[in-house]
């Protein structure tokens, strides 16, 4: 008979596993609370270095799941996990109880809730958006203010939610500098007149390719960068957002008007992870993401036996990271399932 | 070859190993979270006196640090010790009370002087 697996969330880490674990012979169940699969893939235009279109990345997904071993089911939220002698049993929040071998939790992360960092003003003020939103507009083709104008002056906070003790994230998500270099070229190539600013605390470019799109903004795109923590943003009569940082390499506050402004969100644990986590007794770090048995080696490998973790749901990371990670799980899954029936 | 090129100008130049740094040595003991400055500029670009006279806290801690001290003995008692810094810091410093005790710091080396 064959194994079953159960994937809780699919995303892209969810779907590669139901997708790898089906061509290695086992029966897998793929879990999605939403109406839909592809996870946050799906609400961004172009994805860094190369800007490929994100659809490529969910056709990639898609055809992998279209397999006769994988059952989708989805609007089907997890209430909890139980282990029954040598199974799981999954129960649903549809009132389905399933039973597997083994379980890869691929929970992902929310966004960060700019609301959250009320003093820049994210649904307070008409132009602060969050770089989700730039996202949209961009796959919109339409780059415009509250009040249909076109901006000219384009700011770009980083560290919004991340590195930052006030709102109780200290780590770095990692992906957001790079996500802001690569949408203030894409802002200068829709606007050539538009004058784009980054605003940041370190800039962290520790991917393939990602030094090369900094050097690039630079270079080709004349994008601004201004080492400093943006503070606060106020709104004048002309709706201008009046955004106060230290330019701390010359030492002196700068006040800057702004015709929009975008914070880059940073990822946290999923909420329906961090439910997951209590009802299942999955161990979680300091940073709320899942625990992994060890950080070198054990990276998919849960506190308990026969659970298994792909993807951001252990730490904020990109597509290539999260496919690699997913593939990996899959290795831990089937070397479980072959020690068990041995 | 000793001096590295580094001889010409006294002012351009930190002499680290001759520079004293009791002061922050000072500080830190007394308030850890002195350490953990990443030099953002949140809490100079918020600074209530900053925005009228030359007053940076990112600046002037991180001059304490290299033992710059000559810099920042009258700079320091600019701060109104409004607490606006500590609101923003994304590090947690408590950076009122780092003030506080550079002001501590400097007032007792002047009474030792005198």
């Amino acid at each position: 008979m064959k194994n079953k697996v159960i994937v809780i969330g699919g995303g892209t880490a969810g779907m590669e596993v139901a997708g790898q674990l089906a061509k290695h012979d086992c029966t897998v169940t793929l879990l999605e609370r939403s109406a839909e699969t592809g996870g946050h893939v799906r609400d961004w235009y172009h994805l860094f270095p190369d800007r490929k279109d994100s659809r490529e990345v969910i056709n990639y997904l898609e055809n992998l799941i279209r397999h006769k071993s994988i059952s989708l089911f989805t609007d089907t939220d997890v209430n909890d996990i139980v282990r029954e002698n040598d199974f799981f049993v999954v129960r649903t929040s549809d009132g389905k109880e399933l039973q597997a071998d083994a379980i890869v939790v691929s929970t992902g992360f929310d966004l960060f809730r700019s609301e959250r960092k009320e003093e820049y003003g994210y649904g307070i003020y008409d132009n602060v958006i969050s770089s989700a939103d730039l996202e949209k507009m961009f796959r919109n083709d339409e780059i415009k203010l509250q009040n249909g104008n076109i901006p000219s002056k384009i700011g770009m906070v980083h560290c919004v939610g991340s590195r930052d003790e006030k709102v109780g994230n200290v780590y770095c998500s990692k992906l957001c500098c790079v996500t802001a270099v690569k949408q203030a070229i894409e802002i200068v190539k829709r606007i050539p007149e538009a004058k784009v600013f980054c605003f940041y605390m370190d800039i962290r470019m520790g991917g393939a390719l990602y030094e090369e799109l900094y050097k690039e903004a630079q270079q080709d795109y004349g994008v601004n960068f201004i080492r400093g923590k943006v503070s606060e943003v106020s709104q004048d009569i002309d709706n201008k957002l009046i955004t106060k940082v230290e330019d701390t390499l010359t030492g002196r506050p700068l006040k800057i008007g702004l015709d929009m402004l975008v914070l880059m969100a940073g990822m946290e644990m999923a909420e329906s992870g961090q439910k997951i986590a209590l009802s299942a007794e999955l161990d979680t770090g300091e940073n709320r993401f899942f625990k992994a048995t060890d950080l070198h080696y054990g990276s998919n490998k849960s506190n308990k036996n026969g659970i298994f973790y792909a993807g951001t749901c252990t730490a904020p990371m990109n597509i290539t990271e999260t496919i690699s990670h997913a593939r990996a799980a899959v290795i831990d899954v089937i070397d479980y399932l072959n020690d068990r029936s041995n | 070859m000793s001096n590295f090129g580094f001889t010409l100008l006294k002012a351009r130049r930190i002499d680290y190993d001759a520079n004293d740094r009791s002061i922050a040595d000072f500080i830190h003991d007394n308030e850890p979270s002195f350490r953990w400055c990443i030099e953002c500029g949140c809490c100079s670009a918020t600074c209530t006196s900053g925005n009228y006279i030359g007053f940076s806290l990112r600046e002037l801690q991180i001059l304490l640090k290299r033992g710059e001290n000559e810099e920042v003995k009258e700079k320091i008692f600019n701060c109104m010790l409004c607490g606006k810094c500590i609101l923003v810091c994304p590090r947690g410093v408590n950076t009122r009370n780092v003030i506080a005790l550079a002001q501590e710091a400097f007032k007792n080396k002047k009474q030792h002087a005198v």
